[in-house]
């Protein structure tokens, strides 16, 4: 790897969690990347929202709960996370929902930033 | 160019896999180096060795495999995955080896490209 | 940038998705997402509004794996796989919208 090479990675993350592990497995590679000293950007955009949803509890399905992995992101000095404003309303949820401090954007704001980015990895 | 390729979903189900061999083999067919493909989620059963797909199939496995020994491919497969989903070392087809999601990172810093094939 | 589609637009919404982020480059529709692209289907119109600010490719061989070959719309471009590799060489980055 050459020395210093600092990349901006966006993860998109489009799916709920629990349903499929693709949520979990997403979160365990943005862990690794800020590992790396990277430009770290996660969207949350469709059923995407809903991983950061309050409230979850999921010893009736004998499952990880890993929402709190998402509050503990700004200790990996992870702090850009976005969330689709209309995939928030289109599911009935405000920002007052969330587990974690993120920024609202219209998703044509999000496809901007999306252009400037060097990697995305979508899950 | 050095690209990159991460498959998501293991063989047969998806076409994930079958996309990305075509893909690799187009690019290299081009000129460019495919820097690494790295195998996550369902995608590490596309390294599982017991494959054994009917006769009048593609062995999706084994192609890898073959691509890999042409071509000297560097196929990785993620460690934590693969354990969640009972691929280790005993069954690792040939040309695949397993390590950490640091690989996929890496990959990504060392890439010009890198493109993600999966459901 | 370049984004990749690879589902259905009548199953999923990775498609109406992605038209809704876009905001530039082209899009290569590639597997069960080659459906979009041809005559008659409901996401045609969609599609056509894309062409406006978007470029619409289509992979060749997904296109005639399902037989639909004869039905591609019009303003739609076909690549091969080695189309595909061009594309994704001639965009600074892409997206696939799994």
């Amino acid at each position: 790897m050459s020395e210093g090479a600092i990349k901006k990675f966006m993860f998109v993350n489009r799916k709920a969690p629990y349903g499929t592990i693709y949520a979990l497995e997403s979160l365990e590679v943005v862990l690794i990347t800020a590992a790396f000293d990277q430009d770290v950007s996660l969207v949350f955009m469709d059923d995407g929202v809903f991983q950061l949803k309050k409230g979850q509890q999921t010893k009736g399905i004998e499952n990880k709960n890993f929402s709190p992995t998402y509050r503990a992101l700004d200790g990996y000095d992870i702090e850009k996370l976005y969330v689709e404003e209309e995939a928030l309303a289109a599911r009935g949820l405000s920002e007052e929902d969330l587990l974690v401090d993120v920024t609202v954007m219209p998703r044509a704001e999000l496809g901007k930033l999306m252009d400037e980015m060097d990697v995305v990895l979508s899950f | 160019m050095l690209i990159a390729v991460t498959i998501n979903e293991g063989p047969y189900q998806h076409q994930a896999s079958d996309s990305a061999y075509l893909f690799c083999k187009a690019a290299l067919e081009k000129g460019h180096e495919i820097r690494r493909v790295f195998f996550y989620n369902d995608g590490v059963n596309n390294a599982s060795s017991l494959t054994e797909p009917p006769q009048d199939d593609r062995n999706i496995v084994q192609r890898w495999s073959k691509l890999a020994e042409e071509h000297k491919l560097d196929l990785v497969v993620c460690v934590a995955a693969a354990l969640r989903r009972g691929i280790r070392d005993e069954n690792l087809a040939p040309g695949f080896r397993i390590s950490g999601l640091g690989q996929l990172v890496e990959a990504g810093i060392e890439a010009d490209r890198l493109v993600t094939f999966g459901d | 940038m370049l984004h990749i589609v690879n589902k259905s637009a009548a199953e999923r919404n990775a498609l109406d998705s992605c038209l809704r982020v876009a905001q530039g480059g082209a899009i290569l529709l590639i597997e069960d997402a080659v459906y979009a692209a041809t005559k008659g289907n409901e996401a045609e119109s969609r599609l056509r509004d894309a062409q406006s600010h978007l470029k619409i490719y289509v992979l060749a061989p997904d296109l005639e794996a399902r037989g639909m070959q004869d039905r591609i719309m019009e303003g739609v471009t076909t690549v091969d796989y080695g189309g595909f590799v061009d594309l994704v060489t001639e965009h600074k980055n892409c997206q696939s919208w799994l």
